[in-house]
């Protein structure tokens, strides 16, 4: 199938991982060999076999609503990377036009 | 209290049922034998580097506690008392979880994983937070961004992975006990190569909360120890229902303790994988492995040889519907709410600086399992790719339902080949995955398995494991089987197989 850097630079976009042009070089024949590897699947499974997500046969599953423990909020912003006013700090998310 | 004590260097050899016993008739303490442990990882873990965080303030403070309760005559469980590793990708509040990732490098969870808080609940003093292939990809624990474990056996080779760091931990007699979780094999084959046993629980026998997802309908978190018995009564601790986790079993824990205890294999019908076998697979890997099946024939079970055409599929099957699940499940990691955040100039966009991150944070096989997943998902491909693999998934279970018609387990070498060295596949990421190649299956079906120590090759001297495949539930005959051959071998090498591991070079 032959994945170009372009392709592979569009799935890095995709999977938002900003790659670099050498890691671009290296990985786009690396993943085209493990493309080319597990296309087999194609091999065997015909029409009429029902695909499986999930090991086991579970419906949704539904606690009772009732109020429980849960982190403090300064327990849950512990990780982050910033935070300002007890809320997470992040990027601006509008575009330049904003 | 330190290794020069004459107990010293014992307690670290011991098993863990033998220590539980001897610290509840109060023979040694808890902190005595933790403060042994940790003593030997100072002393051997700058060359083996199976843990990336080491506990020993906490630890012997639970085992202080320990200790307490036992002089205050209180009954304490089976296992109290009894240091163990844990995985770092399990969350364990007031430790670092990094999941070998620079991505989490310092992160402290403000919660534990149910499986923390069961072995907490037994007794279980835990030493600390072990090495592993970074968001557990990876049959090395090359794939750590924290650099590699090393295997005791021989330092120059790799220890399996992802959950490398604790199975060395074992081999290198820094704990009796450890937590691995098992995606695809990540601690069976880690337990084959370091001469150990792990077991990966039948999907759902234990709780993935608090386990950082790799792939959420594969994940199962399991018990590694250097006994089959050590191991069924973690297996105990750690299992069971739970609510938090939505595809947990409500059912009782299969009496793995029993079977460990019984070790009967008479009557027993086992069934040789054909498929798993001939080309690829080492000749002392599949020598040691007939002598074992030979050996549980010998012990009265019933050999048949059985086809499973479908599981030479579950290679390619798994590797489209892993980095699916891991491409979504890693999506997680945008840089807002926890870990790593790069290029927050103030000027930069949410989406700059997520991409920025993403590329300074994840290694090199994160990065490619990601991106496989993005495309195997992406539209045009979903059919042809993820479509497909759900289908294999369906014949590979067909063709489990269809073998336990006619055995109760199924056998198969755990990986084709013994250790291999540090840097040999490292760039070679289909090499890499054929590590998997037989542990795979039962991830896909999601039923019970375990890699037992069965020798070393001849041509290398290097430990050879034995993989047995269980029905859904039935994770009790893994311990019957894995019991049979310990007692048979540990006889027939005069001592267990880790009794003739190399002495480490001891730090100083």
């Amino acid at each position: 199938m032959a994945l170009s850097r372009e392709e592979v630079a569009a799935l890095g976009r995709l999977a938002r991982i900003e790659l670099s042009t050498e890691e671009l070089e290296h990985l786009a024949p690396q993943l085209d060999q493990i493309l080319e590897h597990v296309a087999r699947v194609s091999e065997v499974a015909a029409a009429d076999i029902q695909p499986t997500s999930h090991p086991l046969p579970l419906s949704n599953v539904f606690r009772s609503d009732e109020v429980r423990e849960c982190l403090s909020a300064e327990e849950a912003l512990s990780g982050a990377p910033a935070v300002e006013d007890g809320r997470f700090r992040v990027p601006r998310i509008l575009g330049e036009s904003a | 209290m330190s290794a020069s004590t004459s107990s010293g260097p014992d307690l670290t050899r011991s098993t863990a049922a033998d220590l539980a016993a001897r610290i509840a008739a109060q023979e040694i303490s808890a902190v005595e034998v933790t403060q042994a442990h940790l003593d030997r990882i100072a002393a051997v873990d700058p060359a083996v580097h199976a843990f990336l965080h080491v506990d020993g303030e906490r630890a012997l403070a639970q085992a202080a506690a320990i200790d307490t309760r036992i002089s205050s005559g209180e009954q304490v469980g089976p296992l109290a008392g009894v240091p163990l590793a844990l995985k770092d990708v399990l969350t364990y509040s007031g430790a670092p979880t990094t999941c070998g990732s620079k991505f989490l490098e310092g992160w402290v969870p403000p919660y534990d994983a149910t499986v923390t808080k069961r072995l907490l609940d037994a007794g279980i003093v835990i030493l600390g937070k072990t090495n592993m292939d970074e968001f557990a990809m990876g049959s090395s624990t090359e794939n750590s961004a924290y650099g590699p474990t090393h295997n005791p056996w021989d330092l120059d080779r790799i220890p399996g992975g992802s959950g490398g760091g604790s199975s060395a931990s074992l081999a290198a007699f820094e704990a009796p006990l450890a937590i691995g979780t098992d995606t695809g094999g990540s601690i069976r084959q880690p337990a084959a190569v370091t001469g150990t046993v792990g077991v990966k629980p039948t999907y759902g026998g234990t709780s993935r909360y608090g386990l950082v997802a790799l792939a959420s309908s594969l994940d199962q978190p399991g018990p590694c120890a250097r006994t089959v018995l050590d191991a069924a009564l973690l297996h105990e601790v750690i299992a069971g229902y739970d609510p938090a986790d939505s595809t947990s079993i409500d059912a009782p824990v299969p009496p793995v303790v029993e079977a460990a205890r019984s070790g009967d294999v008479s009557g027993m019908r086992i069934g040789v994988v054909k498929e798993f076998s001939g080309e690829g697979y080492a000749p002392g890997v599949e020598q040691r492995f007939r002598e074992a099946v030979a050996t549980l024939e010998k012990l009265g079970a019933e050999i048949v040889e059985v086809s499973c055409p479908s599981f030479t599929y579950a290679m390619p099957a798994y590797y489209l519907i892993l980095p699916s699940e891991a491409s979504s499940n890693l999506a997680k990691f945008d840089s807002m709410r926890y870990g790593l955040r790069v290029g927050d100039n103030g000027v930069a966009s949410a989406e700059e600086v997520m991409a920025a991150t993403r590329e300074a944070g994840f290694g090199a096989e994160v990065k490619r399992r990601i991106m496989i997943g993005t495309y195997a998902l992406s539209s045009g491909y979903y059919d042809a790719y993820y479509g497909q693999a759900q289908k294999v998934r369906t014949l590979i279970i067909n063709d489990f339902n269809k073998a336990y018609e006619q055995v109760d387990v199924l056998v198969s070498p755990t990986t084709p080949t013994t250790a291999f060295k540090l840097g040999e596949k490292v760039d070679d990421p289909l090499a890499m995955y054929l590590n998997d190649l037989c542990t795979i299956p039962s991830n896909l079906a999601g039923n019970a398995s375990a890699s037992f120590p069965v020798g070393l090759a001849p041509e290398d001297g290097l430990p050879v494991g034995l993989q047995v495949i269980a029905p859904p539930l039935a994770d009790d005959r893994l311990y019957r089987v894995g019991a049979a051959l310990e007692r048979a071998l540990t006889d027939s090498w005069g001592g267990p197989l880790l009794s003739g591991i190399p002495e480490l070079e001891v730090a100083r």
